[in-house]
Formats: C-alpha cells, structure tokens, sequence
C-alpha cells in the first residue's frame, strides 16, 4: 500500500505532467525517498495508483540507473568513473574505498551503512576525482583519505 | 573583454539571488521581449545572432524555432525544454551555469519560450546535479513570487509555467527525442527523426529543446542586439563560449572566452599547460563523443565548422586532455565502457556491438589481445557510425574509438605484441 504522504506527493507532481501515467518515474522517486528503494510491492502498488501495467512500469523502474530495485544502504556512495576521473586516479580511489569498506562496487556493507556504486561523469571534471555521498558532491578526493569523507556519515 | 554569461558569477560558490540578478539588471530583457517585442522579432535577434545550439551538434537556434507552429490555428499546449543532462563525460560547463547564475537560466527560458509561444516549460536535470537543483527550486519560487513566470506575466498576457523535472541517471535522457519520453514517464529511448519535434514532440504537441547554455545566451541577445552579440565572437558563430579542461593540466577549469578561441590557447594560456613531467599526446576537443586530435591541431579555433576541418568536432566544448603516461588504450576502454552501459538498447547494432568492443578492447589492454583484433575493431566502428544505428550515440561512441585506433596503432600494437600494458608495467 501506498502510504497517505507517498500517495499526496505523486498527486502534487502529476500536477506538472499532461497525463497519470507519465508521472511514473517520479512515483517511483518519490516511494524511494520514502523507503530508501523500489520493491516488488512498491512497484505493483505504484503501478496501480497510476493505472499502468506492471512490465511497463518495471521496465522504467530498470532503465534508469538511480531507481534501485534491491534495498541499498543508509548511504550510497556513487564514484564517479569516466574518463576524467579515471585519467586523474579513479582506480586508485575505488582501491581505497572497496579496501576501506570491504566490498565490492555494487555491494552493501554487512552494517547496512554504505552502498557502492559506480557512476558516469559526475561534472566535477575540473576537481577530479570526484564522488557523492548520498546528496554531497566530493571533489579532487585523495584516495589515501578516503577515509575522512567516510567518516561524515553515520 | 566581456563576459556576459558569468558575468554575475560570485567567487564564493553563492549564487545572485533575485535582488542581486536584478540589480545587475536581470529581467531587463524579459521586460523588453514581453513588452516591446513580437514574438516574431525576438525569434529574428536571435536567428540574426547566429547562435548555434551549446548541446554539442551546433544546430542554429534560430532556425530551430521559426518552426515552431505559433499563429492562431496552432496545437497547443506547446512546450520548451531546457536540456540539462549534461552526462557526456568530460563535460561540466552546464552546471557552472546553473550553479552561478540560475536565473540567468530561468530569463533566457522565459524570454525563448515567449519566441516559441509555449506554455509550459521544463528544466530536465540529471539527478546527481543536487546543488543545481537547490539553486533552481529558489530561483524558480523568487521568479513566481515576482510575477516573471505564471499567467499574464509583467501583464502581458503571455503566460508560461515552469516545472523542474529531475531524471533519475541515464546518459540518453540527453538525446532531444529520449529526453521528450523520459519527460512523458517512459524509457529513455530516442523518437523516430521523420516527425520533427516543433511538430510533434512532448505529449504529441510543438516542442523546444535547447541546450542550458543556449539560453543563457537569449537575454543578452535581446538587450545588445545581434551585432553586439556577433562581436564578441572571433568566428562566424556568434557569441563567446564556455570552455573546459581536464586531465593532467596545471589549472582545470572553465572560462567564458570568445567563441573561435584556439585549443592551443585554451590548454597553454588559461589550463597552465601540462603539469609538470607530463607531455600532451591527444586530447578529446569536446567530450567523450568527439575524435581525437593531437598536437599539430592546437592552432585549429574552438568552433563547430573549424573543428571539423581538422576532422573532429567542437561538442560541448570542454577539453578531456591525455598525457604520454596514461595508457591511451585504457583509456578508449574507459570511453567504450560508458558508451557500453549507456546505450538504449533500442537498435541492435550499438545494443550488441559496444559490449562487444568494450570486451575486445579488455582483453587488449589486459594482454590478451588477438592479431585480427584491431581489423575487427575497425570493422565495428563503421557499422557503429553514421547511417547504421538509429540515434548518434553509437557513432558519438565511434569517434573517440576511429581516431584512437588511427592516431595510438602503435600503442595498440605493443599492447598485442608484448601482450600487456605497457603503462602498468
Ligand atoms: C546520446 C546523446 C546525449 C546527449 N546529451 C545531451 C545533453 O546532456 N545536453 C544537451 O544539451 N544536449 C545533449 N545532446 C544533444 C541533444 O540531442 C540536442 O541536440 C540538444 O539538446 C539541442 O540543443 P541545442 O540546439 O541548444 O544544442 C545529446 C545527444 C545525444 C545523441
Ligand atoms: S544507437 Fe544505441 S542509444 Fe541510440 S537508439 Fe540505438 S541502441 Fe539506443
């Protein structure tokens, strides 16, 4: 079931879209917000309240890449790993983080604090390299203190 | 030398809010397009500007929007979008436009979709731009709150409403017609090119997309004039241009610079150069989905027809710089693998083939390349180009990957040859 909040955030959105079904995505991003990933329930449950098929909606939900379909950690670190930042030490910097976390990209550490992923272009070209923590932007990051970014959240 | 689009740029990372923008007299052009202006004329300043299209593909603005179906009989709602995506790797020009001056955005939005006679706007952001979409949510409200955007605006009688959509990751949403299906709550797949957007585009009805620093440039068109704005350019286009650079340079950065500026001056003058113990070998003129270009093409001005005569392509003009010890390989893997994952899906040849060149381009790199490989890998790239696929991200792909195997053979051949990177030892 869709929760009374979840359900009046995606009204106020479809607000700005021509029709229900196109306020799909942000159905999805609002459940999301709410319960920090899409699930099976979530999705039918979404997917109902819109009046769309099910498929249809899954299929958006895997698209892209920030809808997360498998529980994730109470912060998702996302490394940015294109080119500028591969140029400017990436390898190093997922070495640091995978070692510091003890997993690999794609995981969840066993303590539900992190999830890692890696990310396209981040824009921080100039700064690299660069990662997010949750909503947070790191820039020019040294690897070896890796470490003290971490640490910044609970 | 004048810097119209970061003029109000503050050192600190702030943005001008709306008192501060006005005071530098934003809104100024909005006031003259809504209340000296037809629709017609605005659409004119900026055909006469000869501003093309900051998206990558330099389409002329102007032309873009005198298609636009506007007179008495035509469908509406019509819609204008602002293209803020910004996923091609190297590039970050967007944001800093975003992030110094949002309402410089919001105006030039306001006053474009007035030319277009839309009603309805949206600002498409890439979800990992937060700071950006902190900085739009204010400057959207203060605009309302000042009577610029909602119905009857500086009563007018034109009217527009402004939605910021966040995306939720996908380097396709970028791609015009994918963008108008995401926006519609659907897959990121690109629209058939038959029907033109200003005919049919969002929900079916007359749409605009344009690049964030397209628009930025539309308010000082209308206040200076197309002469004015002409001058500032060094080339045919017209205008100055946000430049970028990244890699192993002294100074990364972006700096507003005349359009026409030359790489060379980019890369020596305002980057700093090399870093030190680095030399350049090639470097991207434009993001991930330019060619190539090396050291005897620095002369070559920063602008989309120059850039082609030295067989590559202006893009979003940010530099991705390779140094001589950074394995050029790795590096064509690195583009080949974002390529790989981003791609839609939608048509067979990029959906099977990328993947398929990320892998050999793997195996070269970890030392297990194959003598046909390079054959095979050329072979892929021309039926990854133009013609062949049904948007330009898979030829995009292809020209890193065609000029890389045309400009870095050798290294190639050592990777196969001595079968392991040379780089890594
Ligand atoms: C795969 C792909 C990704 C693109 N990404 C962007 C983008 O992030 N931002 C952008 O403005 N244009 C992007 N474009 C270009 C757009 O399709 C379109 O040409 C542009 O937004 C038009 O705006 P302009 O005429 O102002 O340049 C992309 C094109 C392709 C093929
Ligand atoms: S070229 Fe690639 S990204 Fe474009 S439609 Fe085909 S599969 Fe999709």
């Amino acid at each position: 079931m869709l929760s009374p909040a979840e359900k009046q955030a995606i009204e106020e959105e479809m607000r700005h879209y021509a029709n229900r079904p196109s306020c799909g995505l942000e159905a999805l991003k609002i459940v999301q917000k709410h319960r920090g990933w899409v699930s099976d329930e979530g999705l039918a449950d979404i997917a109902e309240f819109l009046r769309v098929a099910p498929a249809e909606l899954e299929s958006v939900a895997t698209f892209y890449n920030l809808i997360f379909r498998r529980p994730v950690g109470r912060h998702v670190i996302l490394a940015c790993d294109s080119v500028s930042c591969w140029i400017m030490g990436h390898d190093r910097l997922m070495q640091r983080l995978t070692a510091e976390l003890g997993i690999r990209p794609g995981e969840t550490t066993p303590d539900g604090r992190f999830t890692l992923l890696p990310i396209p272009c981040l824009g921080a070209c100039h700064r690299a390299p660069a990662l997010m923590v949750d909503d947070d932007l790191h820039e020019a990051v040294d690897p070896e203190k890796v470490g003290e970014v971490l640490g910044k959240y609970a | 030398m004048e810097k119209p689009l970061t003029k109000n740029f503050l050192p600190n990372g702030a943005f001008p809010d709306l008192a501060a923008y006005e005071l530098a007299g934003g809104y100024q052009a909005l006031r003259q397009a809504l209340t000296r202006m037809t629709p017609a004329e605005v659409t004119q300043a900026v055909t006469d500007s000869n501003l093309r299209g900051r998206g990558g593909a330099g389409f002329p603005t102007g032309r873009k929007w005198s298609s636009m179906p506007i007179g008495a009989g035509a469908p509406r709602p019509r819609y204008l979008v602002a293209n803020a995506d910004e996923m091609e790797p190297g590039t970050f020009k967007d944001r800093l436009l975003i992030e110094g001056d949002p309402h410089q955005l919001i105006e030039g939005m306001i006053v474009s979709a007035y030319a277009v006679q839309a009603d309805v706007a949206y600002i498409f952001l890439r979800a990992e731009y937060t700071r950006a979409a902190q900085c739009l949510r204010q400057a959207i409200a203060e605009a309302y709150g000042a009577g610029y955007l909602g119905g009857n605006i500086l009563h007018s009688g034109y009217g527009l409403e402004l939605y910021l959509h966040i995306s939720a990751g996908r380097y396709m949403c970028g791609e015009s017609s994918a963008l108008m299906n995401a926006l519609e709550g659907r897959r990121a797949t690109p629209r058939d090119k038959v029907l033109r957007s200003t005919d049919s585009g969002l929900w079916g009805k007359p749409t605009v997309v344009n690049n964030v620093e397209t628009f930025c440039n539309v308010p000082h068109i209308v206040t200076h004039g197309a002469a004015w704005y002409k001058a500032l350019s060094r080339s045919a286009d017209g205008g100055t241009k946000i430049y970028g650079a990244s890699g192993k340079i002294k100074r990364p950065g972006a700096w507003e610079l005349p359009m026409g500026t030359t790489i060379r001056e980019l890369l020596e003058e305002h980057a700093g150069g090399m870093m030190d113990g680095f030399a350049l070998r090639a470097l991207l003129p434009g993001g991930a989905s330019t060619e190539f270009v090396l050291d005897e093409h620095l002369d070559v001005a920063m602008d989309f027809d120059s850039v082609q005569k030295v067989g590559s392509r202006m893009g979003t003009g940010t530099l991705v710089v390779l140094d001589d010890r950074t394995c050029p390989v790795g590096m064509l893997r690195n583009l080949e693998h974002f390529f790989a994952q981003e791609s839609c899906g939608w048509c067979t040849p990029c959906r099977e083939g990328l993947p398929w060149i990320e892998h050999v381009l793997a195996a070269i790199e970890e030392g297990r390349g194959e003598a046909g490989d390079l054959d095979m890998l050329a072979r892929q790239a021309k039926f990854l180009g133009p013609g062949y696929t049904f948007c330009a991200l898979a030829p995009g792909a292809m020209e890193p990957l065609t000029s890389g195997l045309k400009y870095f053979r050798e290294d190639f051949e050592r990777h196969i040859g001595e079968r392991r990177c040379p780089w890594r030892g």
